[in-house]
Protein backbone atom coordinates (compact mmCIF):
# COMPACT_ATOMS: atom_id res chain seq x y z
CA UNK A 1 0.00 0.00 0.00
CA UNK A 2 1.39 3.30 -0.90
CA UNK A 3 -1.38 5.52 -1.03
CA UNK A 4 -4.69 4.80 0.87
CA UNK A 5 -7.24 6.38 -0.86
CA UNK A 6 -10.01 4.66 1.29
CA UNK A 7 -8.72 6.00 4.36
CA UNK A 8 -8.44 9.28 3.00
CA UNK A 9 -12.47 8.85 1.61
CA UNK A 10 -13.42 7.67 4.59
CA UNK A 11 -12.08 11.12 6.44
CA UNK A 12 -13.61 13.17 4.29
CA UNK A 13 -16.63 11.40 4.09
CA UNK A 14 -16.89 11.80 8.40
CA UNK A 15 -15.66 15.23 8.21
CA UNK A 16 -18.65 16.02 6.12
CA UNK A 17 -20.88 14.58 7.45
CA UNK A 18 -20.31 15.99 10.77
CA UNK A 19 -20.82 19.58 8.83
CA UNK A 20 -24.02 18.62 8.28
CA UNK A 21 -24.93 17.60 11.77
CA UNK A 22 -23.69 20.53 12.77
CA UNK A 23 -25.83 22.08 9.72
CA UNK A 24 -26.77 25.40 11.65
CA UNK A 25 -23.40 26.21 13.03
CA UNK A 26 -21.71 25.72 9.59
CA UNK A 27 -23.75 26.66 7.14
CA UNK A 28 -26.84 28.68 8.72
CA UNK A 29 -25.36 31.02 10.92
CA UNK A 30 -22.78 32.29 7.96
CA UNK A 31 -25.42 32.50 5.78
CA UNK A 32 -27.66 34.99 8.24
CA UNK A 33 -24.76 36.59 9.09
CA UNK A 34 -23.92 37.76 5.91
CA UNK A 35 -27.68 38.10 5.06
CA UNK A 36 -27.24 40.98 7.82
CA UNK A 37 -24.67 42.69 6.51
CA UNK A 38 -26.06 42.78 2.45
CA UNK A 39 -29.21 44.26 4.65
CA UNK A 40 -27.09 46.95 6.59
CA UNK A 41 -24.19 47.76 4.44
CA UNK A 42 -26.30 46.92 1.11
CA UNK A 43 -29.49 47.85 1.13
CA UNK A 44 -30.27 51.06 3.69
CA UNK A 45 -26.26 52.28 3.92
CA UNK A 46 -25.64 51.41 0.15
CA UNK A 47 -28.44 53.31 -1.19
CA UNK A 48 -26.39 56.30 -0.07
CA UNK A 49 -23.23 55.65 -0.97
CA UNK A 50 -21.85 56.36 -4.41
CA UNK A 51 -20.86 53.23 -7.08
CA UNK A 52 -17.29 52.41 -6.52
CA UNK A 53 -15.06 51.45 -10.30
CA UNK A 54 -18.52 52.17 -11.75
CA UNK A 55 -19.72 49.18 -9.29
CA UNK A 56 -22.96 49.84 -7.45
CA UNK A 57 -21.91 50.31 -3.27
CA UNK A 58 -24.08 46.90 -2.89
CA UNK A 59 -22.77 45.27 -5.28
CA UNK A 60 -19.48 46.13 -4.51
CA UNK A 61 -19.06 44.88 -1.22
CA UNK A 62 -20.64 41.40 -2.27
CA UNK A 63 -16.42 39.92 -3.04
CA UNK A 64 -15.40 41.43 0.31
CA UNK A 65 -18.08 39.74 2.15
CA UNK A 66 -17.54 36.44 0.70
CA UNK A 67 -14.13 36.77 1.26
CA UNK A 68 -14.86 37.53 4.91
CA UNK A 69 -17.12 34.54 5.44
CA UNK A 70 -14.80 32.15 3.58
CA UNK A 71 -12.03 32.98 5.51
CA UNK A 72 -12.90 32.52 9.05
CA UNK A 73 -15.55 29.60 8.20
CA UNK A 74 -12.79 28.09 6.08
CA UNK A 75 -10.03 28.25 9.11
CA UNK A 76 -12.64 27.56 11.96
CA UNK A 77 -14.16 24.57 10.38
CA UNK A 78 -10.33 23.25 9.37
CA UNK A 79 -9.12 23.54 12.39
CA UNK A 80 -11.72 22.27 14.49
CA UNK A 81 -12.00 19.21 12.62
CA UNK A 82 -7.95 18.70 13.76
CA UNK A 83 -8.41 20.23 17.09
CA UNK A 84 -11.22 17.70 18.66
CA UNK A 85 -9.67 14.84 18.10
CA UNK A 86 -6.78 15.69 19.33
CA UNK A 87 -8.71 17.46 22.15
CA UNK A 88 -10.58 14.17 22.84
CA UNK A 89 -8.01 11.71 21.91
CA UNK A 90 -9.43 10.24 19.20
CA UNK A 91 -6.38 10.97 17.23
CA UNK A 92 -4.96 8.19 18.44
CA UNK A 93 -6.83 6.34 15.77
CA UNK A 94 -5.61 8.29 12.73
CA UNK A 95 -2.15 8.10 14.11
CA UNK A 96 -2.18 4.24 14.28
CA UNK A 97 -3.58 3.84 10.84
CA UNK A 98 -1.96 3.91 7.62
CA UNK A 99 -2.35 6.94 6.77
CA UNK A 100 0.26 9.32 6.00
CA UNK A 101 0.27 13.28 5.17
CA UNK A 102 -1.61 13.56 2.07
CA UNK A 103 -4.44 11.02 2.86
CA UNK A 104 -5.41 13.57 6.00
CA UNK A 105 -5.02 16.62 4.17
CA UNK A 106 -7.05 15.64 0.97
CA UNK A 107 -9.79 14.27 4.42
CA UNK A 108 -9.12 17.05 6.78
CA UNK A 109 -8.41 19.71 4.39
CA UNK A 110 -10.42 18.49 1.19
CA UNK A 111 -13.79 18.25 3.31
CA UNK A 112 -13.35 21.44 4.92
CA UNK A 113 -12.19 23.10 1.44
CA UNK A 114 -15.85 21.06 0.15
CA UNK A 115 -17.87 22.90 3.26
CA UNK A 116 -16.42 26.16 1.99
CA UNK A 117 -17.06 25.89 -1.30
CA UNK A 118 -20.62 24.75 -0.79
CA UNK A 119 -20.84 28.06 1.41
CA UNK A 120 -20.00 30.07 -0.82
CA UNK A 121 -22.36 28.69 -3.61
CA UNK A 122 -24.84 29.80 -1.06
CA UNK A 123 -24.10 33.19 0.40
CA UNK A 124 -23.72 34.10 -3.97
CA UNK A 125 -27.38 32.89 -4.15
CA UNK A 126 -28.41 34.44 -0.87
CA UNK A 127 -26.72 37.60 -2.34
CA UNK A 128 -29.29 37.57 -5.20
CA UNK A 129 -32.01 37.80 -2.98
CA UNK A 130 -31.02 41.62 -1.84
CA UNK A 131 -28.64 42.73 -4.63
CA UNK A 132 -28.05 42.83 -8.42
CA UNK A 133 -24.86 41.91 -8.98
CA UNK A 134 -22.51 40.20 -12.00
CA UNK A 135 -19.60 37.98 -12.07
CA UNK A 136 -17.40 38.83 -15.17
CA UNK A 137 -14.76 36.28 -14.73
CA UNK A 138 -16.57 33.09 -13.11
CA UNK A 139 -14.14 30.90 -14.34
CA UNK A 140 -11.57 32.69 -12.08
CA UNK A 141 -13.87 33.17 -9.43
CA UNK A 142 -14.25 30.02 -9.00
CA UNK A 143 -10.55 28.57 -9.40
CA UNK A 144 -9.89 31.60 -6.83
CA UNK A 145 -12.54 30.83 -4.51
CA UNK A 146 -11.07 27.03 -4.77
CA UNK A 147 -7.48 28.51 -4.13
CA UNK A 148 -8.53 30.47 -0.88
CA UNK A 149 -10.19 27.77 0.40
CA UNK A 150 -7.96 24.92 -0.01
CA UNK A 151 -4.76 27.47 1.62
CA UNK A 152 -7.06 28.56 4.57
CA UNK A 153 -8.03 25.02 5.10
CA UNK A 154 -4.66 23.73 5.41
CA UNK A 155 -3.83 27.35 7.62
CA UNK A 156 -6.55 26.27 9.77
CA UNK A 157 -5.18 22.45 10.02
CA UNK A 158 -1.78 24.12 11.13
CA UNK A 159 -4.17 26.12 14.05
CA UNK A 160 -5.56 23.28 15.03
CA UNK A 161 -2.43 21.64 15.44
CA UNK A 162 -0.91 24.26 17.21
CA UNK A 163 -3.63 25.19 19.90
CA UNK A 164 -3.82 23.60 23.17
CA UNK A 165 -7.03 25.33 23.91
CA UNK A 166 -10.19 26.04 22.67
CA UNK A 167 -8.94 30.07 23.49
CA UNK A 168 -6.30 29.71 21.31
CA UNK A 169 -8.74 28.02 18.46
CA UNK A 170 -10.63 31.02 18.25
CA UNK A 171 -7.50 33.72 18.74
CA UNK A 172 -6.28 34.09 15.18
CA UNK A 173 -9.97 34.17 13.24
CA UNK A 174 -11.59 36.46 15.80
CA UNK A 175 -8.81 38.49 16.43
CA UNK A 176 -6.42 38.38 13.27
CA UNK A 177 -8.14 37.22 10.16
CA UNK A 178 -11.61 39.07 10.90
CA UNK A 179 -10.23 42.70 11.86
CA UNK A 180 -7.47 42.17 8.66
CA UNK A 181 -10.11 41.37 5.79
CA UNK A 182 -12.60 44.35 7.70
CA UNK A 183 -9.23 46.99 6.87
CA UNK A 184 -8.33 44.87 3.55
CA UNK A 185 -10.95 46.80 1.50
CA UNK A 186 -14.43 44.90 1.79
CA UNK A 187 -15.98 47.98 2.50
CA UNK A 188 -14.36 50.29 0.94
CA UNK A 189 -11.44 50.81 -2.38
CA UNK A 190 -7.87 51.22 -1.33
CA UNK A 191 -7.45 54.06 -3.72
CA UNK A 192 -10.60 55.65 -1.28
CA UNK A 193 -7.70 55.93 1.88
CA UNK A 194 -5.68 58.84 1.91
CA UNK A 195 -1.72 58.87 1.62
CA UNK A 196 0.33 57.17 3.59
CA UNK A 197 -2.91 54.81 4.20
CA UNK A 198 -3.24 53.36 0.99
CA UNK A 199 0.20 52.28 0.81
CA UNK A 200 -0.12 51.11 4.51
CA UNK A 201 -3.18 49.11 3.73
CA UNK A 202 -1.02 46.81 0.95
CA UNK A 203 0.90 45.78 4.13
CA UNK A 204 -2.14 43.83 4.87
CA UNK A 205 -1.89 40.16 2.95
CA UNK A 206 -5.75 39.76 2.82
CA UNK A 207 -6.30 43.22 0.98
CA UNK A 208 -4.54 40.75 -2.05
CA UNK A 209 -7.13 38.43 -1.43
CA UNK A 210 -10.53 40.81 -1.61
CA UNK A 211 -9.06 42.46 -4.92
CA UNK A 212 -8.70 39.44 -6.41
CA UNK A 213 -11.69 38.24 -5.80
CA UNK A 214 -12.84 41.87 -6.60
CA UNK A 215 -11.53 41.55 -9.70
CA UNK A 216 -12.86 38.25 -11.17
CA UNK A 217 -16.93 39.61 -9.94
CA UNK A 218 -15.83 43.17 -12.08
CA UNK A 219 -12.71 43.37 -13.57
CA UNK A 220 -11.52 45.95 -11.35
CA UNK A 221 -9.14 45.66 -8.73
CA UNK A 222 -6.72 47.69 -5.61
CA UNK A 223 -3.74 45.54 -7.62
CA UNK A 224 -3.10 43.07 -10.03
CA UNK A 225 -5.23 39.95 -10.20
CA UNK A 226 -1.73 37.97 -11.01
CA UNK A 227 0.35 39.74 -7.48
CA UNK A 228 -2.96 37.93 -5.29
CA UNK A 229 -2.97 34.83 -7.37
CA UNK A 230 0.98 34.26 -6.74
CA UNK A 231 0.73 35.66 -3.41
CA UNK A 232 -2.20 32.69 -2.64
CA UNK A 233 -0.74 30.37 -4.06
CA UNK A 234 2.54 31.28 -2.42
CA UNK A 235 0.87 31.15 1.30
CA UNK A 236 -0.71 27.86 0.15
CA UNK A 237 2.76 26.36 -0.29
CA UNK A 238 4.04 27.74 2.69
CA UNK A 239 1.30 26.13 4.35
CA UNK A 240 2.01 22.38 2.87
CA UNK A 241 5.70 22.91 3.72
CA UNK A 242 4.34 23.74 7.46
CA UNK A 243 2.51 20.12 7.88
CA UNK A 244 4.69 18.45 5.96
CA UNK A 245 6.97 19.43 8.77
CA UNK A 246 4.56 18.47 11.43
CA UNK A 247 4.02 15.17 10.04
CA UNK A 248 7.56 14.33 9.90
CA UNK A 249 8.29 15.78 13.21
CA UNK A 250 5.52 14.27 14.86
CA UNK A 251 5.41 17.92 16.78
CA UNK A 252 2.06 17.95 18.80
CA UNK A 253 1.03 15.03 17.32
CA UNK A 254 3.05 11.99 18.35
CA UNK A 255 4.36 12.54 22.04
CA UNK B 1 12.27 -16.68 18.06
CA UNK B 2 10.62 -18.15 14.44
CA UNK B 3 7.38 -17.36 15.29
CA UNK B 4 7.81 -13.63 16.44
CA UNK B 5 5.44 -11.63 15.06
CA UNK B 6 6.68 -8.25 16.87
CA UNK B 7 10.59 -7.75 17.90
CA UNK B 8 11.41 -4.43 19.91
CA UNK B 9 14.50 -3.99 19.95
CA UNK B 10 16.53 -1.94 22.38
CA UNK B 11 13.68 0.71 22.44
CA UNK B 12 14.25 3.46 24.56
CA UNK B 13 11.86 6.57 24.96
CA UNK B 14 12.52 9.47 26.50
CA UNK B 15 10.04 12.29 26.95
CA UNK B 16 10.57 16.19 26.82
CA UNK B 17 11.90 16.78 30.66
CA UNK B 18 14.03 13.82 30.22
CA UNK B 19 11.48 11.21 31.82
CA UNK B 20 13.12 7.95 30.46
CA UNK B 21 9.65 6.26 29.89
CA UNK B 22 11.43 3.62 28.67
CA UNK B 23 14.79 2.00 28.72
CA UNK B 24 16.35 -0.23 26.22
CA UNK B 25 13.45 -2.81 25.90
CA UNK B 26 13.96 -6.27 24.14
CA UNK B 27 10.54 -7.86 23.49
CA UNK B 28 9.13 -10.48 21.31
CA UNK B 29 5.76 -11.62 20.64
CA UNK B 30 4.63 -14.91 19.20
CA UNK B 31 2.34 -15.22 16.82
CA UNK B 32 -1.52 -16.33 18.76
CA UNK B 33 -0.62 -15.58 21.61
CA UNK B 34 -2.06 -13.63 24.66
CA UNK B 35 1.07 -11.79 26.30
CA UNK B 36 0.18 -9.77 29.19
CA UNK B 37 2.17 -6.64 30.28
CA UNK B 38 2.04 -6.45 33.75
CA UNK B 39 3.41 -3.39 35.72
CA UNK B 40 2.27 -0.28 37.82
CA UNK B 41 1.36 3.02 37.21
CA UNK B 42 3.85 4.99 35.21
CA UNK B 43 5.90 1.76 34.43
CA UNK B 44 5.86 2.53 30.83
CA UNK B 45 3.16 -0.20 29.29
CA UNK B 46 1.34 2.68 27.73
CA UNK B 47 4.18 4.18 26.35
CA UNK B 48 5.34 0.91 24.71
CA UNK B 49 2.02 0.03 23.07
CA UNK B 50 2.26 3.72 21.64
CA UNK B 51 5.73 3.16 20.10
CA UNK B 52 4.66 0.05 18.38
CA UNK B 53 0.92 1.75 17.37
CA UNK B 54 2.35 5.17 16.19
CA UNK B 55 1.64 7.14 18.74
CA UNK B 56 4.69 7.70 20.55
CA UNK B 57 8.35 8.56 18.45
CA UNK B 58 11.03 6.47 19.88
CA UNK B 59 13.69 7.90 21.07
CA UNK B 60 16.27 4.99 19.98
CA UNK B 61 16.19 1.35 19.29
CA UNK B 62 13.69 -0.73 16.52
CA UNK B 63 10.43 -2.36 16.09
CA UNK B 64 9.71 -4.91 13.39
CA UNK B 65 6.01 -6.08 13.03
CA UNK B 66 5.18 -9.37 10.33
CA UNK B 67 8.92 -8.27 9.63
CA UNK B 68 8.20 -4.70 8.33
CA UNK B 69 10.38 -1.57 10.36
CA UNK B 70 7.67 0.23 11.70
CA UNK B 71 9.70 3.19 10.70
CA UNK B 72 9.73 2.51 6.79
CA UNK B 73 7.60 -0.16 6.61
CA UNK B 74 4.90 1.82 8.88
CA UNK B 75 2.29 1.35 5.87
CA UNK B 76 2.07 -2.41 6.24
CA UNK B 77 2.57 -2.70 9.57
CA UNK B 78 0.16 -0.84 11.03
CA UNK B 79 -2.60 -1.88 8.29
CA UNK B 80 -2.26 -5.40 10.70
CA UNK B 81 -2.47 -3.93 13.98
CA UNK B 82 -5.26 -2.41 16.30
CA UNK B 83 -5.49 -0.78 19.05
CA UNK B 84 -8.32 -0.37 21.88
CA UNK B 85 -6.74 2.43 24.22
CA UNK B 86 -7.43 3.26 27.68
CA UNK B 87 -9.39 6.15 27.26
CA UNK B 88 -12.80 5.68 26.12
CA UNK B 89 -12.17 8.16 23.18
CA UNK B 90 -14.47 7.96 20.14
CA UNK B 91 -16.57 10.10 18.57
CA UNK B 92 -19.26 10.40 20.84
CA UNK B 93 -22.09 11.69 18.62
CA UNK B 94 -21.26 9.40 16.01
CA UNK B 95 -23.87 6.23 15.77
CA UNK B 96 -21.68 3.02 16.68
CA UNK B 97 -22.27 1.30 13.26
CA UNK B 98 -20.95 4.64 11.39
CA UNK B 99 -18.08 4.69 13.85
CA UNK B 100 -17.06 1.00 13.34
CA UNK B 101 -17.20 0.94 9.44
CA UNK B 102 -15.21 4.55 9.68
CA UNK B 103 -12.81 2.41 11.31
CA UNK B 104 -12.54 0.33 8.42
CA UNK B 105 -11.99 2.12 5.98
CA UNK B 106 -9.36 4.37 7.53
CA UNK B 107 -7.07 0.81 7.41
CA UNK B 108 -7.95 0.79 3.57
CA UNK B 109 -10.65 -1.51 3.51
CA UNK B 110 -13.34 -1.57 1.27
CA UNK B 111 -17.10 -1.91 2.62
CA UNK B 112 -18.11 -4.71 4.46
CA UNK B 113 -21.40 -5.26 5.70
CA UNK B 114 -21.67 -8.63 6.67
CA UNK B 115 -18.17 -8.06 8.13
CA UNK B 116 -19.18 -4.90 10.47
CA UNK B 117 -22.49 -6.74 11.31
CA UNK B 118 -20.05 -10.12 12.12
CA UNK B 119 -17.95 -8.29 14.91
CA UNK B 120 -21.07 -6.22 16.24
CA UNK B 121 -22.75 -9.11 17.24
CA UNK B 122 -19.89 -10.19 18.24
CA UNK B 123 -19.78 -7.84 20.95
CA UNK B 124 -23.37 -7.23 21.72
CA UNK B 125 -23.53 -4.11 20.03
CA UNK B 126 -25.62 -5.32 16.66
CA UNK B 127 -29.27 -4.16 18.83
CA UNK B 128 -27.17 -1.02 19.32
CA UNK B 129 -25.30 -0.16 15.83
CA UNK B 130 -28.18 3.01 15.22
CA UNK B 131 -27.66 4.34 18.80
CA UNK B 132 -25.33 7.38 19.39
CA UNK B 133 -22.01 5.97 21.77
CA UNK B 134 -22.98 8.53 24.02
CA UNK B 135 -25.71 6.80 24.98
CA UNK B 136 -23.92 4.01 25.92
CA UNK B 137 -23.13 2.86 29.43
CA UNK B 138 -19.28 2.43 30.36
CA UNK B 139 -18.45 -0.91 29.30
CA UNK B 140 -20.69 -0.63 26.02
CA UNK B 141 -18.59 2.13 25.01
CA UNK B 142 -15.64 -0.21 25.58
CA UNK B 143 -16.75 -2.65 23.37
CA UNK B 144 -17.19 0.05 20.35
CA UNK B 145 -14.02 0.63 20.71
CA UNK B 146 -12.64 -2.98 20.76
CA UNK B 147 -15.40 -3.34 17.57
CA UNK B 148 -13.57 -0.01 15.90
CA UNK B 149 -10.05 -1.86 16.63
CA UNK B 150 -11.33 -5.11 14.86
CA UNK B 151 -12.92 -3.61 11.65
CA UNK B 152 -9.62 -3.80 10.02
CA UNK B 153 -9.00 -7.62 10.97
CA UNK B 154 -6.18 -6.83 12.52
CA UNK B 155 -3.47 -10.09 13.60
CA UNK B 156 -2.26 -8.09 16.35
CA UNK B 157 -4.39 -6.48 18.86
CA UNK B 158 -3.42 -4.06 21.99
CA UNK B 159 -5.61 -4.16 24.65
CA UNK B 160 -4.41 -1.13 27.00
CA UNK B 161 -6.05 -1.71 30.26
CA UNK B 162 -9.27 -3.25 28.32
CA UNK B 163 -11.39 -3.73 31.89
CA UNK B 164 -10.13 -0.58 33.31
CA UNK B 165 -13.39 0.64 35.17
CA UNK B 166 -15.49 -2.17 34.47
CA UNK B 167 -17.74 -3.85 37.19
CA UNK B 168 -17.06 -7.76 37.71
CA UNK B 169 -19.12 -9.31 35.65
CA UNK B 170 -18.65 -6.64 32.86
CA UNK B 171 -14.41 -7.68 33.31
CA UNK B 172 -15.41 -11.70 32.71
CA UNK B 173 -17.46 -11.15 29.27
CA UNK B 174 -14.65 -9.44 28.15
CA UNK B 175 -12.15 -11.95 29.38
CA UNK B 176 -14.74 -14.18 26.66
CA UNK B 177 -14.58 -11.84 24.07
CA UNK B 178 -10.50 -11.65 24.59
CA UNK B 179 -10.44 -15.89 24.79
CA UNK B 180 -13.07 -15.63 21.27
CA UNK B 181 -10.33 -13.43 19.54
CA UNK B 182 -7.54 -15.42 20.31
CA UNK B 183 -9.54 -18.89 18.99
CA UNK B 184 -9.81 -16.42 15.94
CA UNK B 185 -6.12 -16.63 15.69
CA UNK B 186 -6.00 -13.01 16.65
CA UNK B 187 -2.27 -12.35 18.53
CA UNK B 188 -3.40 -10.23 21.71
CA UNK B 189 -1.41 -8.32 23.96
CA UNK B 190 -3.14 -6.28 26.96
CA UNK B 191 -1.67 -4.12 29.54
CA UNK B 192 -3.37 -4.55 33.04
CA UNK B 193 -2.65 -4.29 36.42
CA UNK B 194 -5.22 -6.44 37.29
CA UNK B 195 -2.95 -9.45 37.80
CA UNK B 196 -5.92 -11.72 38.20
CA UNK B 197 -6.87 -10.58 34.57
CA UNK B 198 -3.06 -12.07 33.37
CA UNK B 199 -3.52 -15.04 35.59
CA UNK B 200 -6.98 -15.61 33.77
CA UNK B 201 -6.14 -15.44 30.17
CA UNK B 202 -2.14 -15.15 29.40
CA UNK B 203 0.00 -17.52 27.93
CA UNK B 204 3.35 -15.01 28.62
CA UNK B 205 3.68 -12.46 31.01
CA UNK B 206 6.23 -9.44 30.92
CA UNK B 207 6.73 -7.68 34.11
CA UNK B 208 7.55 -3.72 33.39
CA UNK B 209 9.09 -1.53 36.03
CA UNK B 210 10.14 2.29 35.40
CA UNK B 211 10.15 1.59 31.71
CA UNK B 212 12.51 -1.70 32.03
CA UNK B 213 11.24 -5.30 31.16
CA UNK B 214 12.18 -7.22 34.82
CA UNK B 215 10.63 -10.32 33.53
CA UNK B 216 9.18 -12.52 30.19
CA UNK B 217 8.31 -15.73 30.75
CA UNK B 218 5.37 -18.32 30.26
CA UNK B 219 3.18 -17.64 32.74
CA UNK B 220 2.94 -21.48 34.11
CA UNK B 221 6.79 -21.69 34.28
CA UNK B 222 6.93 -18.56 36.12
CA UNK B 223 3.88 -19.70 38.41
CA UNK B 224 6.28 -23.01 38.71
CA UNK B 225 9.30 -20.61 39.19
CA UNK B 226 8.29 -18.10 41.41
CA UNK B 227 5.33 -19.92 42.95
CA UNK B 228 4.93 -20.77 46.68
CA UNK B 229 2.97 -22.56 49.13
CA UNK B 230 1.88 -21.13 51.97
CA UNK B 231 0.13 -23.07 55.44
CA UNK B 232 -0.77 -21.80 58.62
CA UNK B 233 -0.86 -24.90 61.15
CA UNK B 234 -3.17 -23.82 63.82
CA UNK B 235 -1.53 -25.30 66.99
CA UNK B 236 -3.40 -27.45 70.11
CA UNK B 237 -0.53 -26.51 72.79
CA UNK B 238 1.45 -23.34 71.84
CA UNK B 239 5.53 -24.69 70.98
CA UNK B 240 8.56 -22.61 72.72
CA UNK B 241 10.65 -24.38 70.12
CA UNK B 242 10.65 -26.34 66.77
CA UNK B 243 10.73 -30.09 67.37
CA UNK B 244 13.46 -31.75 65.72
CA UNK B 245 11.15 -33.96 63.82
CA UNK B 246 10.18 -30.74 61.53
CA UNK B 247 13.26 -29.01 61.99
CA UNK B 248 14.11 -29.48 58.56
CA UNK B 249 10.94 -27.92 56.92
CA UNK B 250 10.94 -24.40 55.97
CA UNK B 251 8.75 -23.32 59.19
CA UNK B 252 8.67 -21.19 62.03
CA UNK B 253 6.74 -20.54 65.17
CA UNK B 254 4.65 -17.61 64.81
CA UNK B 255 1.87 -15.76 67.06
CA UNK B 256 3.37 -17.18 70.31
CA UNK B 257 4.19 -20.16 69.64
CA UNK B 258 0.43 -21.53 68.65
CA UNK B 259 0.89 -21.33 64.92
CA UNK B 260 2.98 -23.32 62.76
CA UNK B 261 3.89 -21.32 59.36
CA UNK B 262 5.07 -22.29 56.30
CA UNK B 263 6.28 -20.88 52.95
CA UNK B 264 7.93 -23.22 50.56
CA UNK B 265 7.41 -25.15 47.41
CA UNK B 266 7.74 -24.11 43.96
CA UNK B 267 4.12 -23.63 42.72
CA UNK B 268 3.84 -27.30 40.93
CA UNK B 269 2.88 -28.65 43.95
CA UNK B 270 5.73 -29.99 45.75
CA UNK B 271 4.95 -27.38 48.65
CA UNK B 272 1.29 -29.25 49.30
CA UNK B 273 3.09 -32.64 49.56
CA UNK B 274 5.63 -31.34 52.07
CA UNK B 275 2.64 -29.44 54.06
CA UNK B 276 0.78 -33.07 54.03
CA UNK B 277 4.58 -34.80 55.03
CA UNK B 278 4.65 -32.22 57.73
CA UNK B 279 1.46 -33.24 59.17
CA UNK B 280 2.24 -36.50 59.44
CA UNK B 281 5.84 -35.69 61.19
CA UNK B 282 3.50 -33.41 63.84
CA UNK B 283 1.24 -36.66 64.49
CA UNK B 284 4.34 -38.63 64.66
CA UNK B 285 5.97 -37.01 67.34
CA UNK B 286 2.98 -36.40 69.16
CA UNK B 287 2.18 -32.73 68.44
CA UNK B 288 -1.41 -32.36 67.88
CA UNK B 289 -3.06 -29.41 65.69
CA UNK B 290 -6.69 -27.86 65.17
CA UNK B 291 -6.53 -26.91 61.64
CA UNK B 292 -4.71 -25.98 58.74
CA UNK B 293 -4.89 -22.94 56.03
CA UNK B 294 -3.58 -23.43 52.92
CA UNK B 295 -2.63 -21.38 49.73
CA UNK B 296 -0.55 -21.41 46.67
CA UNK B 297 0.67 -17.84 45.74
CA UNK B 298 -0.54 -15.85 43.08
CA UNK B 299 0.69 -14.41 40.44
CA UNK B 300 -0.03 -11.05 41.99
CA UNK B 301 1.79 -12.38 45.00
CA UNK B 302 4.50 -13.39 42.27
CA UNK B 303 4.48 -9.63 40.90
CA UNK B 304 4.70 -7.63 44.54
CA UNK B 305 7.52 -10.06 45.11
CA UNK B 306 9.03 -9.56 42.27
CA UNK B 307 9.08 -5.49 42.46
CA UNK B 308 9.87 -5.59 45.87
CA UNK B 309 12.73 -7.53 45.50
CA UNK B 310 14.03 -5.19 42.95
CA UNK B 311 12.85 -1.94 44.82
CA UNK B 312 15.11 -3.11 47.63
CA UNK B 313 18.06 -4.05 45.60
CA UNK B 314 17.79 -0.67 43.52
Amino acid sequence: MTFNLRGAWSIYQRELMRAFRTAFQSLIAPVITTSLYFIVFGAAIGGRMPALGGVDYAAFIIPGLLMLTLLGETTSNSSFGIYMPRFTGTIYELLSAPVGVAETLIGFVGAAATKSLILAAVILATATLFVDYRIEHPFYAFGFIMLVAASFSLFGFILGIWADSFEKLGIIPVLILTPLTFLGGTFYSIDMLPSPWDKIALANPIAFLVSGLRWTFYGEADVSIGVSLSLTLAFLAVCVAIIAFIFKTGWRLRE
Amino acid sequence: MSDAILSISGLTKVYKGGVKALDDVDLEIRMGEIFALLGPNGAGKTTLIGAVCGLVRPSAGSILAFGHDLQRDWRQARGRIGLVPQELSTDMFETVHRAVSYSRGLFGLPPDKARIEEVLRSLSLWEKRDTQIRALSGGMKRRVLIAKALAHEPDLLFLDEPTAGVDVELRKDMWQQIGALRERGVTIILTTHYIEEAEEMADRVGIIRKGQILMVDDKDAMMKRLGRTEAVITLAAPLDELPPAIAHYPVELTDGGTQLSYRGGDGSGKGKQEVADLTKALIASGIDYRGIDIRESSLEDIFVGLLHDREQAA
